[in-house]
């Protein structure tokens, strides 16, 4: 049987269309209407309630927390003050990449640490001779995440707490009608938006919380399926869909290093020793061989491929995670591994690994495209990822309704 | 007079922002005239009452193009269109007729009425998208004159006629029919329920005046379908922010590129030197000097008005005297303390985010043309309501709505004129036509304001109230549109071109005229 996330006796109900997803042994729902656009359009128009409980989470104290992290990660977690919340990923002795998810620090002894795949036995490992302590915190943290433009507003309702002075990837403790959370200006949108933390028997009387607070200002249960164009669309990756775990590949050539990803500046070769930091050291000096970038496809050629046919181009209206060949001149010179139409944008994007000779942005591609059974090739350019980056994803202040 | 600019724009409705945008994203230096304190025209966001925001005309899109938004980086200036997902229409015997963007559900629905109606609703479906893809061409392209002898002209209308040839015969003939005859013939070959058939046609009416029995209503029943083929995917949407929002976008994406928009700017001349436009004379004397001059404003504007008479070939002058606007519809916005409850499907719920159409049968709304027809605004409108509020709520304080209804016919040369108390009556036939199908509306409404046809021409300066700047009726389009051998964009003024909906494809949020003008003068310019 999977498990169900405490939300379950909210978010069932809602789910119109019985389309539930998969994650990390839980059922979350992939969306609670029939058609997840109305989900997608909250992320960018109004706010969206995601249930993100799945997340491994682990807290991590003892006098040799820093020491530890600092081991594990990528990014310098003695930098990292109270109440700041870091984005890293994590790698093995190659260089290669683990996992990725964030370090909060929620007193100067304590961190919270988010994964998506199981890291405890990691963790332990590293900790060998380390005054540390490791909870596995999973099951007992339940967690929301309200993305939108109108996230900060729909919260200010509910909470006790002033957030106009919570920055970007900060956290803060405080209560929404009385039951203590930890929210953290953090998300998996490029949007604005918050994560809110709270112990699991208290999960029910937050969703409902916010669903009061927020409906007003059109906050609307999203599901997944919302959810992966928004990242899309902010270039943020996904773990078993744009890298694998050096952990889980079987062969060298399926694993990543973060400069690979597009997350060289995670890494701080400047610490004094870290997993992985001497390949990492020499990948630095040599320059990476692959980018993780994104790509627009061309509608003009698009349109044409299917006018062959006479249809009107057939767009991905979910977006797909699947290898898909990149092409520039003669051959094939990368891949992308999830993509799909921007209703905002009204582009077809997606994000590619590519060799870093055809990596630099406005580098004509083309994308492999199957149009009524025959695989074709459609223009497309190399993009910089964020596709999409509103002001408002960093800005402080101010309503924000 | 020193020239500061390449290209004046007079008029910044969203067409007249379009064209300047893309003439900036070429290298011009571009100036945009515009009379009104905010840019937009038809296509504007006012706050008319306290915390409450109206789109105050246009209320809908369906048609922008895509490739503006993406040419133009729309979403980057604050962009966003949202789905309107339903609609709604209520009967007269309590019942309704719903149709949901989700597929099966609305066959579910159209079972309760016709079994019959939802299998034809699939295969009439399909017959439309391939309608849709056999007119998209001429959307995106400079009609080329069929009487000339140019090139250029015969390449386009050759183009053209081995596109229809590819048609297949059984298409061609739909796509005959579909042009020539009414929307209420045409959707009798279809369906059989009454509330269907009114919904569909009723499409087919804005802006017209002409009712669904009128020949040459069918064609517009495409417009429903054609979003559906261009990567927009919805027919109907809504702009975050109404559609105030869309200018705005625009004119951020304009600015973003070098143009200079004035506001409180009315033009009174186009200056003309041997024949050839030099500049704009301002209603305030100024005058400005540019290579180019652009008129975004209705034909009867721009030739009778700002263009002295002997500037222009008699024969031309006939044609757009001629050119008809006859405006038919009117606005009515309601700021509601609460939502309206209908009786057919009470309380709040999913069917509130769409339209509601108070089309309850094909004789209701030929009935309210009949009332035109004879110079009366309709006792009994064809109504097309939405709740902006539902899909967008930053456009009502929290827990207020705000109401936006869409009402034919609303004749411009109505018997005794237009008046306060004929306005007020108007406005009293629309909130009753509602009161009936949901009767808390009354004790809802914070504030009304009403718009008859002479109220949009007053404000927005569209002739007649024609709201999409000259009736879209078949001889007024394409390479019609406004006068034959003058489609492209081009007037017999030298340097002087239009680039608003009176030009080719003609009204609506489509910004296409604006764009294909734009692609004309940078062709021109070479
Ligand atoms: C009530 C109403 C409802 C509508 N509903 C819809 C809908 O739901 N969906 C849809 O797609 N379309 C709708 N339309 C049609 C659509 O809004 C118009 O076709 C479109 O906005 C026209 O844009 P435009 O830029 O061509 O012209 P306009 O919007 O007419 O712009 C012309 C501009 O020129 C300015 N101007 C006039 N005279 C002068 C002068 N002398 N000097 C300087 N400036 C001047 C005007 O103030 C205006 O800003 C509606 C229109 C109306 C009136």
């Amino acid at each position: 049987m999977l498990k169900v996330t405490p939300f379950h006796p909210r978010t069932a109900p809602l789910a119109q269309g019985q389309a539930w997803r998969r994650w990390a042994g839980y059922v979350v729902a992939s969306s609670y209407e029939l058609l997840h656009d109305r989900e997608y359009h909250a992320i960018r128009g109004a706010a969206a309630l995601f249930d993100v409980s799945p997340l491994y989470k682990y807290v991590i104290g003892g006098r040799d927390a820093v020491r530890l992290l600092d081991r594990v990660v990528t990014r310098n977690v003695a930098k990292c003050r109270v109440g700041q919340v870091l984005y890293t990923p994590w790698c093995d002795a190659d260089g290669k990449q683990i996992d990725d998810g964030t370090i909060s620090r929620l007193t100067e002894g304590t961190f919270r640490m988010t994964a998506a795949d199981p890291n405890l036995r990691w963790l332990h490992r590293n900790a060998a001779g380390l005054d540390v302590t490791i909870e596995d915190v999973s099951e007992r943290t339940a967690a929301l995440s309200l993305q939108g433009p109108n996230a900060r507003t729909i919260l200010q309702v509910a909470a006790d707490f002033d957030l106009t002075g919570l920055k970007y990837f900060h956290l803060t403790s405080a209560r929404i009608r009385s039951i203590p959370v930890t929210i953290s200006r953090t998300g998996y949108t490029g949007d604005l938006g918050y994560e809110i933390w709270v112990d699991a028997a208290q999960a029910v009387p937050l969703w409902d919380a916010l669903i009061a607070a927020g409906t007003p200002y059109g906050l609307t249960p999203a599901g997944m399926l919302a959810l992966d164009v928004a990242r899309i669309e902010a270039g943020l990756l996904l773990i078993e869909v744009d890298y694998i775990s050096s952990h889980r590949a079987f062969i060298e050539a399926q694993k990543s290093s973060p400069f690979e990803l597009g997350l060289g500046w995670t890494v701080a070769l400047d610490k004094e020793q870290f997993n992985g930091k001497g390949a990492l050291l020499g990948e630095q000096r040599r320059g990476a061989a692959w980018q993780f970038m994104g790509i627009e496809v061309d509608w003009d050629s698009l349109e044409r491929l299917y006018a062959e046919v006479r249809l009107p181009p057939r767009l991905p209206t979910v977006a797909w995670r699947a290898s898909v060949p990149i092409y520039a001149d003669g051959g094939q010179v990368g891949y992308a591994t999830s993509g799909g139409w921007s209703p905002l944008l009204k582009q077809y994007i997606a994000l590619a690994h590519l060799e870093s000779a055809f990596a630099r942005p406005g580098t004509p591609v083309r994308m492999e495209i199957t149009v009524e059974h025959r695989r074709k090739q459609a223009a497309a350019r190399v993009a910089k990822t964020p596709f999409f980056n509103p002001e408002r994803k960093r800005g402080g202040g101010g309503g924000g309704a | 007079m020193p020239q500061r600019y390449d290209a004046i724009v007079i008029g910044g409705g969203h067409n007249g922002l379009v064209h300047a945008a893309y003439l900036a994203r070429a290298g011009k230096r571009v100036l945009v005239l515009e009379r009104r304190p905010r840019v937009g025209g038809a296509a504007v966001t006012e706050e008319i009452f306290p915390g409450f925001k109206f789109s105050v005309f246009s209320y809908v899109v369906s048609l922008l193009r895509p490739e503006i938004i993406r040419d133009l980086e729309l979403p980057r200036h604050g962009l966003e269109i949202l789905p309107l997902e339903s609609t709604l229409t209520p009967l007269p015997n309590g019942d309704y007729l719903a149709m949901w963007s989700d597929h099966d559900q609305t066959r579910r629905e159209l079972c309760r009425h016709s079994a019959r109606d939802a299998e034809a609703y699939d295969e009439f479906g399909q017959l439309m998208h391939h309608m849709a893809m056999a007119v998209k061409p001429i959307l995106g392209m400079v009609p080329p004159d069929p009487t000339s002898l140019s090139p250029g002209d015969l390449l386009g209308l050759a183009r053209l006629a081995k596109h229809f040839r590819r048609l297949g015969e059984r298409h061609f003939h739909a796509l005959c029919k579909l042009m020539t005859m009414s929307s209420a013939d045409f959707l009798d070959e279809w369906f059989e329920f009454d509330g269907l058939k009114a919904t569909k046609a009723a499409s087919g009416i804005i802006g017209t005046f002409l009712g669904p029995r009128s020949p040459g209503t069918a064609y517009v029943l495409l417009h429903h379908y054609m979003g559906e083929i261009d990567g927009a995917f919805r027919a109907w949407g809504f702009a975050k922010g109404g559609t105030g929002a869309i200018s705005e976008a625009i004119a951020a994406a304009a600015r973003a590129r070098g143009t200079e928009i004035r506001t409180d700017a009315p033009v009174a001349r186009v200056l003309v030197k041997g024949g050839r436009a030099t500049g704009v004379a301002l209603e305030s004397g100024e005058e400005v000097a540019a290579s180019v001059v652009v008129s975004g404003l209705d034909p009867r504007r721009t030739f009778l008005q700002l263009v002295e008479e002997p500037e222009l070939p008699a024969d031309f002058v006939g044609d757009i005297r001629r050119y008809k606007f006859r405006g038919s519809s009117g606005k009515v916005n309601l700021a509601l303390a609460e939502l309206p409850d209908f009786t057919c499907l009470p309380g709040v719920g999913p069917h509130l985010r769409g339209a509601i159409s108070i089309s309850p049968s094909l004789e209701y709304v030929e009935r309210a043309y009949d009332d035109a027809k004879y110079g009366e605004f309709s006792r009994r409108p064809y109504l097309d309501i939405v709740i902006p509020s539902m899909i967008d709520p930053a456009m009502a304080p929290p827990g207020k709505h705000v109401m936006s209804i869409f009402v034919q016919y609303a004749p411009y040369y109505v018997n005794g004129g237009w008046d306060d108390a004929k306005r007020e009556a108007f406005g009293d036939a629309v909130v009753d036509t509602v009161a009936q199908y949901a009767p808390n509306i009354r004790s809802a409404i914070l504030g009304r304001q009403v718009l008859t046809p002479a109220d949009i021409e007053r404000i927005l300066g569209l002739s007649e109230g024609n709201i999409f700047q000259g009736e879209l009726s078949l001889h007024q389009l394409f390479f019609l549109r406004p006068a034959p051998a003058w489609a492209k964009y081009r007037t017999p003024v030298r340097g002087l071109y239009q680039c608003g909906a009176g030009t080719h494809p003609g009204g609506g949020i489509m910004g296409a005229s604006g764009r294909l003008a734009a692609l004309q003068v940078l062709k021109d310019w070479r």
